[in-house]
């Protein structure tokens, strides 16, 4: 299945892009798809356990991802 | 009974924003405004840029409305948070709240604020007088970027 990671801030710096597209096996969990971004280049400055959001809501690192995901990974917010 | 948030690219009016809220039923109206500020953890700020992760901003912004609603019993809440490059002195956040009663208004605004810092995703990237630029977390430390 495939999942779009969104990338913001430093985190879109760091990999150069603001999205990647993520092959995954059905059924990844959100940490197994963030142990995937952290395993590529510029992933390496992601944390274990970032604050993520699935479809635009905030989600835990057991939820389970579908085909056709969005995936954010939230770096500390600073708004305000 | 006035709810509105918004996510905007254009300087924040206050006092607009405070008419929208007149009422002879409400007895306390308060303004709050985030600006950019010229210091920050010892460095020369010349100015700060806002981004966001839009559309769930757009959500979480009118949850963070509904929340404070609901946890206050204020009547009127508007929020409005302002993105792009923004001077010094100019505001990135604008909350006004009414109510009958000054602690309804008082308690609301207090809310909306931390709630923001806890949860909109809503970044920003300081611009120093020395020509850099960082990202800077909800506690206003700068974070180096990874190599």
């Amino acid at each position: 299945m495939t999942v779009t990671a969104l990338l913001f801030a430093s985190y879109a710096e760091a990999f150069g892009s603001d999205r990647v597209e993520l092959a995954l096996r059905s059924g990844t969990t959100v940490r197994e798809a963030v142990d995937a971004l952290r395993a590529m280049p510029g992933g390496a400055g992601l944390p274990g356990s970032p604050l993520v959001a699935v479809n635009l809501q905030y989600a835990t690192a057991d939820q389970r991802l579908a085909s056709g995901d969005e995936l954010a990974i939230i770096p500390p917010v600073a708004g305000g | 009974m006035t709810i509105r948030t918004a996510i905007v690219r254009r300087p924040l009016d206050i006092a607009a924003l405070m008419a929208e809220l007149h009422d002879s039923a409400n007895g306390a109206t308060l303004a709050f405004l985030g600006h950019v500020r010229d210091v920050n953890d010892g460095r020369a700020v010349t100015g700060i840029e806002y981004t966001a992760y839009g559309e769930m901003a757009e959500r979480e912004l009118a949850s963070i409305a509904s929340d404070a609603a609901t946890a206050t019993g204020v009547t009127d809440v508007i929020i409005e948070h302002r993105l792009g490059v923004l001077a010094l002195g100019e505001a990135s956040i604008a909350i006004v709240t009414a109510h009958a009663h000054r602690d309804a208004a008082y308690a609301a605004s207090r809310f909306v604020i931390e709630e923001v810092k806890k949860r909109l995703p809503v970044w920003k990237r300081e611009h120093y007088a020395d020509g850099s630029r960082e990202w800077v977390n909800a506690h206003g430390v700068a974070t180096r970027e990874p190599a």
